[in-house]
């Protein structure tokens, strides 16, 4: 089944976001909340701070934040925004 | 704390583009934010990208560009052209920041530019940039989708780029068919506002630009032909034009003598001489001979076709016996063909320009000079062509310029005041078509400061040279051609038969003449006969004297009248007695 097969590797996510400005506050947040209701317990989530680490959002061609990156699974998956629209975000995690 | 000294502000940063510098009186606002508005394809990244790398190459400005709307290869690629070393620039000394999000990426809520804003500051203090550009905020706009939030991130831009301290440049999409008050903001927001357009007038296109507003500074604010070419961006105003050159009283020859005459010496030097007409009346032709007389003279001189290409009309010219293959071996002469179709007006003639500062002609021939013919001619054409020729004029180089035009009559009325503003000397070349055929009419139609025939000639070519014949008027109308040849005839033949009217009357009056001698001498032969005869009858009858006594009394009679002729008788033997009256009588 797929759910199973998708289960069974765990989801690598990462969260870039830009200091404490709302949107970013905000996404972490939602983010949370999606992944304690819909998420295995199994997935990575990593939260970077794009004005810290600069160079890593350029090299993950980052343009806007918060941007929400599903990087395992492949293919790569961006999801941009405060990630208030959790149907949205769940639909490009693939749950 | 940020203190702006009246100096700052007034501080002017180069863009590179020839003439935006001058109107704006030295650039773009130093650590302001200027605006770049158009539709599509009117130049508003090479704009930026100019300024960037104008910023990088001379100023010493590090610089950065964010593009919204290409890929930062496509933007290299489509700049390639213009020279600017970008790909090079671009490993250091310009940072191309791809700022797209592709269309695949899931939107989940409001986004924000804070972390985008933060990575750029990082670039920013590592190249030590002093220039960024946005080029399509409209796509960044639209991703957005909510009027609070598209201000609000322009707003942070804006607000970003002043406290860096950078001077900034974001250019905007403007459709012909969008709301331009929903984005209206960023007008209002920016120092200082261009606008590009792009149009395309009867097939050939122009941009050009206007600033719309500029906070804190003069500016023209007229719109301005615009051009591109290799250099890049480029306007063809170069300030404001002075009508202040030097004016020559030397005659040049137009290289048809008569033509010289009708225009009482020749062309000015360093005038603009505008030869129009229909197609095929030899506009070419005069050309040709003007090209010839300047190199025969010894001056460089730069021939410019739009229509036919240098060995095809050296060709031609070869028929009616002008010769330009030995000046072109020789380098006097240059001869340069194009086509033009398509292509923007002002690019037109900043190449033209280009050549000309590049030859050094002192004679300069443009054929044709299409920017006056034109019927629907864009104004700003029209100012880039009398730009062209003002420039020149100051360098006192002698044009002719020729006009496709069927007759000064249907002449599109801006057209008109145009060439007639810029031409010096107007030559107007016609068909006048009559009795089967068509003929070349020449007129001067007007010719600045010089006396100038206003008789029609008739333009002859043959394989021995151009000429100008006269024209006869015949009951009102113009002869030409045949109808001029048979005129001439017409005049011949008759001055021909009064000859021989005359002729002929000599002769009858001669042969009355013989007839009255030979009659005359016949008379006499019968006389003589008639005398003879008498003197032999005389003989025979001898002394018998068988004659009647009457007979003898008109002999007697006869001779005592000749004895008694008296004075006559003496001069009369010397004529051998030709007319007697007694005998005459009988």
């Amino acid at each position: 089944m797929p759910k199973k097969v998708l289960s069974s590797r765990p989801q690598k996510l990462r969260l870039y976001v830009a200091g404490h400005a709302p949107n970013s506050i905000l996404a972490i947040a939602n983010l949370k909340l999606i992944c304690e209701t819909h998420l295995p317990t199994d997935h990575e989530l990593e939260i970077v701070d794009l004005l810290e680490d600069p160079r890593r959002a350029l090299a993950d061609g980052i343009v806007v934040t918060p941007t929400l990156l599903r990087l395992h699974p492949l293919p790569v998956r961006k999801v941009i925004g405060n990630l208030s629209d959790a149907s949205q975000v769940l639909l490009a995690l693939g749950r | 704390m940020k203190v702006h000294s009246p100096q700052a502000v007034a501080t002017k940063t180069s863009t590179g583009i020839r003439g935006f510098d001058e109107i704006t009186e030295g650039g773009l606002a130093k650590g302001r934010t200027t605006l770049v508005m158009g539709g599509a394809g009117c130049g508003k990244t090479v704009f930026a990208l100019q300024s960037l790398a104008a910023g990088a190459n001379t100023a010493k400005e590090p610089g950065i560009f964010v593009a919204f709307e290409e890929p930062v290869r496509q933007i290299l690629a489509n700049a390639a052209s213009f020279g600017w070393d970008l790909v090079n620039l671009s490993k250091k000394k310009i940072f191309f920041f791809d700022a797209r999000l592709s269309p695949d990426i899931v939107k989940a809520g409001e986004f924000d530019l804070v972390g985008m804003l933060g990575m750029l500051k990082a670039k920013v203090q590592e190249i030590g940039a002093k220039r960024i550009v946005f080029d399509g905020i409209d796509v960044l706009l639209s991703l957005l989708d909510d009027p609070n939030a598209e201000r609000r991130e322009v707003y942070r831009i804006r607000d970003w780029m002043s406290e860096m301290g950078l001077t900034g440049i974001i250019t905007q999409k403007v459709g012909a068919h969008e709301d331009e008050r929903r984005h209206s903001f960023l007008q209002f927001m920016v120092d200082c506002v261009v606008i590009l357009r792009h149009q395309v007038d009867d097939g050939t296109a122009f941009r050009s630009l206007r600033i719309m507003k500029y906070r804190g500074s003069s500016f023209s604010g007229g719109e301005f032909p615009i051009t591109l070419d290799t250099r890049g961006m480029s306007l063809s105003h170069r300030g404001p034009v002075e009508l202040a050159y030097k004016v020559s009283n030397e005659r040049i020859s137009s290289g048809l003598s008569r033509l010289d005459t009708m225009l009482s010496g020749g062309y000015f030097r360093g005038s603009i001489i505008l030869v129009s007409g229909a197609p095929g009346t030899a506009k070419s032709t005069l050309s040709g001979l003007f090209a010839e007389a300047a190199c025969e003279r010894g001056e460089r001189t730069l021939y410019v076709s739009f229509d036919e290409g240098a060995d095809q009309i050296s060709r031609n010219l070869r028929s009616v016996g002008i010769r330009l293959a030995p000046h072109r071996r020789s380098g006097l002469l240059k001869m340069f063909s194009t086509r033009t179709h398509g292509r923007n007006i002002d690019e037109q003639f900043i190449a033209l320009q280009e050549m000309v500062l590049a030859f050094e002609p002192r004679c300069l021939v443009v054929d044709p000079f299409s920017t006056l013919s034109s019927k629907n001619v864009h104004h700003a054409a029209v100012d880039t062509a009398q730009q062209f020729l003002d420039f020149l004029k100051t360098r006192q180089i002698t044009v002719v310029n020729t006009s496709l035009m069927d007759g000064l009559a249907t002449t599109n009325e801006a057209t008109a005041t145009a060439i007639s503003t810029v031409a010096d000397t107007w030559i107007h070349l016609s068909y006048f078509a009559q009795d089967g055929e068509r003929n070349r009419a020449l007129t001067i139609v007007k010719s600045r400061g010089m006396g100038h025939s206003n008789q029609v000639r008739e333009l002859t070519l043959s394989e021995k040279g151009v000429d100008l014949a006269d024209v006869f008027i015949s009951q009102g109308k113009v002869l030409m051609g045949v109808a001029r040849w048979e005129w001439e005839q017409r005049e011949l033949e008759q001055e021909k038969r009064g000859r021989l009217a005359s002729d002929q009357r000599r002769l009858q009056l001669e042969i009355a003449q013989a007839e009255a001698v030979a009659r005359i001498e016949v008379m006499k032969k019968e006389m003589d006969g008639r005398d003879a005869e008498l003197a032999r009858l005389l003989k025979t009858v001898g002394a018998a004297a068988t004659l009647f006594d009457s007979d003898r009394a008109v002999l007697k009679k006869m001779r005592r009248a000749d004895e008694d002729a008296g004075p006559h008788a003496k001069t009369r033997p010397t004529k051998k007695h030709p007319i007697k009256p007694a005998k005459v009588r009988r």
